[in-house]
């Protein structure tokens, strides 16, 4: 059989699984990334240019991730950092889609564009922060936690003294973990959910947790790492607004119940200098929705037990397919690579089992911490909901409302919500859900915020120039040469 | 109060700092070779540069490219990502707002 040649989008903890398997299944690997270095958020690393003595003590798992992105070096591997991927495009029936790169820093001008028509695709590009909205969530000085933390891990900038931490999911934890070692005061972890909900969702078929025990020592790390810096964290509070002139100078925190509806007389104002929230993660879908890969009900990237998509070629691995942490998404890269090398099954088993228990793990985690149903009642009429054209919550509902506006993308032409800069990125899922609850009916229209045919922004000549037809190794490797 | 640099020689994994300098909006900001142009903003002091369509200030919002909150021109060019560019010194950096585009 010929060799493979394997394109990989994203160099995170999936993409050098990924990488690593293709190239010991045989195949030549193309890893493509639009940041400088690899790692992505878990291994987010300091720039190169800090010339760190120590980066390793921001980073779990150092040495198997430094083994992992030895891949990159491989004779038959071609990494493409500072490359990203603004299009997939459907080239012939059965046949993985061709990759339209650009290759330079983001957003620049004058990036040469390549094109890649791999044997098989491995998308890898992870998520980011989903917030909810609330009063003041638009005040400079609210961060996403993901924000804080990649601000902190990857350039040693921290947000502020007085932090409050708010949200759910077990990534408040490591946030305050790295705030509070980068020398910010913590003022407050808050988990929306309450102990009986996240116990609810972890105890059940506790056989599950059995096989992410890596995952659940870190869990462990951070509580203990909690205690010892004395952060409170409370569970079953929420800050449900933000306020200050022209930043961020207080929040109001209340108690809330487990649908996440307010106590009434339960809220505290607490001075603050930034807040950071994070009420669970969003995939990064253009790609895979342009590859034509059909979606889980809960709106992540559809694989079967090889990581295969619905589009043939294409596989899916690591946060985009769940949530379930580092230590899943390497096992499903692992096996996305091995089988889009066309490696034979008998050798990724193992691998295979750990990226089942991952799925099973990140089904107990969206269990242990949902959403409340409630959140939209912490809104006002002028809550800013999307960002980025100030579409007020008002708004939006007076658009739902409307008859003739069935269609979900009828509410945003009206109100311009999600055709801003961002493309929906940010409120997509949002405007979905207060646009069927405005309606009252459970099952609107599904709307499909992630259709962005341009999967990053391209300027106009970029565009009007030739791209190259790019063979795996036509850019020389520029190679990781640090230690 | 502001947001800033964990100092060098605090820092944990030992830094080597070399300083940059930026302009914005025509005003010399300093900052250290590999920091983002958002990092270079933020350790300033500076939480917001750019102005939403009702002229609300916004700065960093997501940290990593999805928001779009943080654009800002950069040496002419607009509709950069201040968390995704890094700083090179000299950069000529502008700040951006929505309201008089319209
Ligand atoms: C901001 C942020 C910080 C986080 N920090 C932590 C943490 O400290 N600890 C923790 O346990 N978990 C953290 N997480 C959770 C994190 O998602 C997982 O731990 C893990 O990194 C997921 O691995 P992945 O390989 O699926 O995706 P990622 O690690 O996100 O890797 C995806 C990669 O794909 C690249 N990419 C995306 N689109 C393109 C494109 N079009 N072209 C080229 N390249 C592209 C990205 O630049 C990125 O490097 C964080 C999440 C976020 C959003
Ligand atoms: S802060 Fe969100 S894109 Fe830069």
């Amino acid at each position: 059989m010929a060799v493979r040649q394997v394109a990989v989008v994203g160099a995170g903890p999936a993409g050098l699984a990924a990488a690593e398997a293709a190239l010991s299944a045989g195949a030549t690997v193309t890893v493509i990334e639009s940041a400088e270095q690899p790692g992505g958020q878990y291994h987010r690393m300091l720039p190169r240019a800090y010339q760190a003595t120590h980066p390793q003590r921001l980073q779990h798992h150092w040495r198997a991730f430094e083994r992992r992105r030895r891949a990159l070096l491989h004779p038959d591997c071609t990494w493409w950092p500072e490359c990203t991927v603004w299009a997939l495009e459907q080239a012939e029936p059965g046949m993985p889609p061709r990759v339209h790169v650009l290759d330079g820093s983001v957003d620049g001008t004058g990036r040469p564009r390549r094109v890649l028509e791999p044997d098989a695709l491995v998308l890898a590009t992870g998520v980011h922060d989903r917030v909810l909205p609330f009063p003041g969530w638009e005040l400079p000085g609210v961060f996403t936690a993901g924000a804080a933390q990649a601000l902190a891990k990857g350039e040693r900038v921290v947000v502020g003294d007085r932090v409050v931490i708010a949200g759910t999911g077990p990534f408040l934890l490591p946030v305050a973990a790295s705030l509070t070692e980068a020398g910010a005061g913590v003022l407050a972890v808050l988990e929306a959910n309450r102990p009986a909900t996240v116990l609810r969702g972890w105890a059940s078929r506790p056989w599950e947790l059995a096989a992410q025990v890596g995952k659940a020592a870190e869990l462990a790390e951070y509580v203990v790492g909690q205690v010892r810096h004395k952060v409170p964290y409370a569970m079953g509070q929420a800050v449900i607004e933000a306020r200050g002139d022209g930043r961020v100078e207080e929040v109001v925190i209340a108690r809330v119940d487990p649908d996440w509806s307010v106590i009434a007389g339960s809220e505290r104002t607490l001075a603050v200098d930034a807040l950071c929230v994070s009420h669970g993660f969003s995939p990064q879908l253009e790609l895979p929705m342009a590859a034509g890969c059909a979606l889980t009900a809960a709106g992540f990237v559809e694989v079967d037990e090889d990581q295969r998509c619905s589009a043939p070629g294409v596989y899916a691995a690591g946060e985009i397919t769940g949530i379930a942490g580092a230590p899943a998404a390497v096992a499903e890269g692992t096996v996305a690579g091995w089988f889009a090398a066309g490696g034979a099954p008998a050798a990724v088993s193992a691998a295979r089992r750990r990226a089942a228990a991952g799925r099973a793990f990140a089904r107990r985690l969206a269990r242990a911490h949902p959403i409340g149903t409630a959140w939209p009642d912490w809104l006002r009429e002028q809550t800013v909901v999307c960002r980025c054209e100030e579409t007020t919550y008002a708004a939006l509902c007076r658009a739902a409302g409307a008859p003739t506006r069935e269609d979900p993308r009828a509410v945003r032409l009206a109100t311009r919500a999600g055709l801003g800069p961002c493309q929906a990125r940010i409120c997509g899922q949002t405007v979905t859900e207060i646009t069927a609850r405005a309606r009252e009916q459970a099952d609107a229209p599904r709307a499909e915020p992630h259709r962005r045919p341009i999967a990053q922004p391209i300027r106009l000549g970029e565009l009007a120039a030739p791209a190259a037809q790019a063979g795996p190794s036509d850019r020389p490797n520029m190679k990781e040469s640090e230690s | 109060m502001s947001p800033h640099l964990v100092p060098v020689e605090h820092d944990s994994v030992g830094r080597n700092d070399r300083p940059l300098q930026i302009t914005v909006d025509g005003e010399p900001v300093p900052g250290i070779v590999g920091q983002s142009l958002a990092g270079v903003l933020l350790a300033d002091g500076r939480l917001s540069w750019r102005r939403g369509p009702s002229g609300a200030p916004r700065g960093v919002f997501c940290g990593i490219g999805a928001c779009f909150d943080c654009l800002i021109t950069v040496n002419g060019v607009r509709d950069v990502r201040a968390c995704r560019r890094r700083a090179a010194d000299g950069d000529v950096v502008e700040t951006q707002r929505r309201d008089e585009e319209r």
